[in-house]
């Protein structure tokens, strides 16, 4: 009797237990569907015709696959008076994203290399100082900003936005770097003291080859947030030198007469499309190096 | 021979806390001095600075008879090894060793041939394509050593080289240093919190404590006449029994005696004293708290102890007792009759006593 209720019991916990299951399961996907749904919009839409758009269901499938909103949005859609789509902006986004993501990257590492292994008197107050840096809101750097960039005679200007999302990004940088060498035995670097390295040959032979982990992070985190920029992009471009995250600002808000959806979607994807890219290619790398914590000697 | 390493009046500050205090040692050309204590002495401390990793703060410091107190380490023609090892841990075994060459600019003939030399020697030929992260301690701790013997310095140093590997190891590497020592009549300076390293690497050893330098002298010095309590208690495994003891002059000898928890008082009789206050710390090594039959020398005098405990380690056993309120520790044979709780006839040998005073701690013979 004994023996048999409690087989009972276990079956019973067995079956509840798959159930639960079920359960989790089915509300994760319900939540990622819910999730993707915007993407799903944007992507349908993007592939239907006006008419189309005009006449149909906002979430049904295309009826028919057109990719004309995409070679409008890329190449002839107008953002004001200018009717060149979101090619020349979009270059003009790698040519500021590419030079600040590796120059901050840069000066990134090599700050928390100061900060994290050559310790000096005020190492930690400078290093406070620089993690200030990352929660200024950049509305208040705004003018002032506008004003140096006009001294430097770089206003308006590409190099003038590089030095700009340079200057916001180091805080960042710096402390991820800084987190990752402050758990590196200081005694690689006394070594290579005594081995007879100094500041600069130290860097580039011991502590950059062993930071591609942290690397990986800082370039994903900096490219998103220099790509995907609206504030300074506005704020300190001219007609010229927009970004990409302002040109699609310009044809989704300057339009006249017809909405064209389609074409909108089109170019915010298009936008969107580098950030998505770098993190498919280095999106594990950046998880791993977020919780890596030591390195082993 | 002029010293190849000395230091005078050296200070070392961090902020208002004083870390090293007035440090004087020198050492002679082929020399293994070893620097010990507990930990938090400053011993590793003194290490850098003589290194030039940490700036000292006053007082003077020459390498090979020229003066390297304000030298970068780079130029003070030394060569470290560290406790973690410090392993360039992108390189491989063969760059880690050729590493501070190649920044010397030294040409790549000799690199290689360097390079195989060192190898040969420590036995790491195999190792070269490998980087750390794919060896053992031991074998990390060869590279290590390579990497300092290539450079060929004038003053090698370690930082508790041995401390992170298992004891079997441990003493495996211990005679290796040694022997590497005694091949290359290098000189070396050599950081440990084990006095066992320090008694079995050292030509001479420097106790230290709080910053300060407690003792300087060849082992057999350190061992046989520590200078204060602090030396006494931490040089030798089991540690030097002190005990509390009152001495009285009778003629020709002192009595020495030596209060028990119940019974009568132990009097000894040493013939050498001078000068002894009448309370004293009496300093007797186990080895000298002996079975009568292996008794050596005359000094020896016999007294009857209740044993307390009895802890058999192979060679020896030790034999713990309380006289004059301590647990004293005697080194009997194997086969010794004591028994725990039963009283055991001891042979007290006074020959290599040491006295220390009460107060300072100050050794007084």
């Amino acid at each position: 009797m004994a023996d048999l209720s409690m087989t009972q019991g276990v079956r019973q916990s067995q079956a509840s237990k798959i159930a639960l299951r079920w359960l989790l399961y089915s509300l994760l996907v319900l939540f990622a569907l819910f999730y993707l749904m915007p993407l799903f919009v944007m992507i349908t839409t993007s592939l239907k015709s006006l008419d189309e758009i005009r006449t149909g269901d906002l979430i049904a499938l295309p009826r028919e696959v057109t990719f004309d909103a995409w070679s409008t949005a890329w190449s002839s859609a107008c953002t004001g008076i200018q009717c060149e789509g979101v090619r020349p902006y979009f270059w003009n986004s790698v040519l500021i994203a590419i030079p600040a993501v590796a120059i901050s990257t840069l000066l990134g590492a090599m700050n928390g290399y100061v900060v994290a292994q050559w310790r000096f008197r005020g190492a930690n107050i400078i290093f406070s100082l620089m993690l200030f840096g990352c929660f200024i809101p950049f509305q208040v750097v705004l003018l002032p900003m506008a004003r140096t960039l006009g001294i430097m005679g770089i206003a308006g200007t590409i190099p003038g936005l590089i030095f700009v999302h340079v200057i916001y990004g180091l805080g960042f940088t710096t402390l991820f770097f800084r987190n990752f060498y402050v758990s590196i035995p200081a005694e690689l670097t006394k070594a290579a003291k005594v081995d007879g390295a100094g500041f600069f040959r130290i860097f580039w032979s011991i502590f950059l080859p062993l930071s591609l982990p942290i690397i990986v992070v800082t370039v994903i985190w900096q490219f998103t947030q220099i790509w995907n920029d609206f504030l300074f992009g506005v704020s300190f471009s001219q007609a010229g030198t927009q970004p990409v995250t302002v040109a699609l600002n310009n044809i989704v808000n300057s339009t006249t007469g017809v909405k064209e959806y389609n074409v909108d979607m089109a170019a915010a994807i298009i936008a969107a499309l580098p950030t998505l890219f770098v993190y498919v290619v280095a999106g594990k790398y950046f998880i791993r190096g977020l919780t890596a914590g030591s390195v082993k000697g | 021979m002029s010293p190849i390493l000395e230091i005078n009046n050296l200070y070392k500050n961090y902020g208002s806390t004083e870390i090293l205090k007035d440090i004087n040692v020198s050492i002679e050309p082929g020399d293994f001095l070893v620097l010990v204590g507990p930990s938090g002495c400053g011993k590793s401390t003194l290490l850098n600075c003589i290194a030039g990793l940490e700036p000292i703060t006053s007082g003077s410091l020459k390498i090979g008879g020229q003066d390297m107190t304000h030298v970068s380490p780079k130029d003070r023609d030394i060569a470290m090894v560290f406790q973690s090892y410090a392993l360039y841990p992108t390189m491989s075994v063969a760059k880690n060793i050729t590493f501070g060459m190649k920044v010397r600019g030294v040409d790549q003939a000799t690199q290689e041939r360097k390079l195989a030399q060192v190898a040969q020697q420590l036995q790491i030929e195999p190792l070269l394509n490998r980087r750390p992260g794919q060896l053992s301690g031991g074998q990390r701790q060869r590279v290590a050593m390579g990497r300092a013997l290539v450079r060929d310095p004038k003053l090698f140093l370690f930082d508790e080289p041995l401390s992170n590997l298992d004891a079997k190891l441990r003493v495996e590497m211990r005679t290796e240093i040694k022997a590497l020592h005694h091949n290359l009549g290098a000189s070396m300076v050599y950081v440990t919190h084990d006095q066992i390293e320090a008694m079995t690497l050292a030509t001479k050893i420097v106790v230290m404590k709080g910053g300060v330098i407690q003792q300087i002298g060849s082992p057999s010095e350190i061992y046989n006449r520590p200078a204060n309590l602090f030396v006494a208690d931490f040089m030798g495994s089991p540690a030097m029994n002190l005990i509390p003891a009152k001495v009285r002059k009778n003629g020709a000898g002192t009595h020495i005696e030596i209060t028990r928890k119940d019974g009568v008082p132990i009097v000894l009789t040493d013939t050498k004293t001078e000068n002894l206050p009448e309370d004293v710390i009496l300093g007797v090594r186990p080895e000298d708290i002996a079975d009568p039959a292996v008794r050596i020398g005359g000094h020896a005098q016999e007294a009857e102890c209740l044993i307390d405990m009895v802890e058999p380690a192979g060679a020896d056993t030790f034999a713990v007792m309380q006289l004059g309120g301590k647990h004293v520790t005697a080194r009997l044979h194997a086969e010794t009759t004591a028994r725990p709780g039963q009283l055991q006839k001891l042979a007290f040998d006074l020959g290599k006593v040491s006295y220390f005073a009460p107060d300072t701690g100050l050794r007084l013979n």
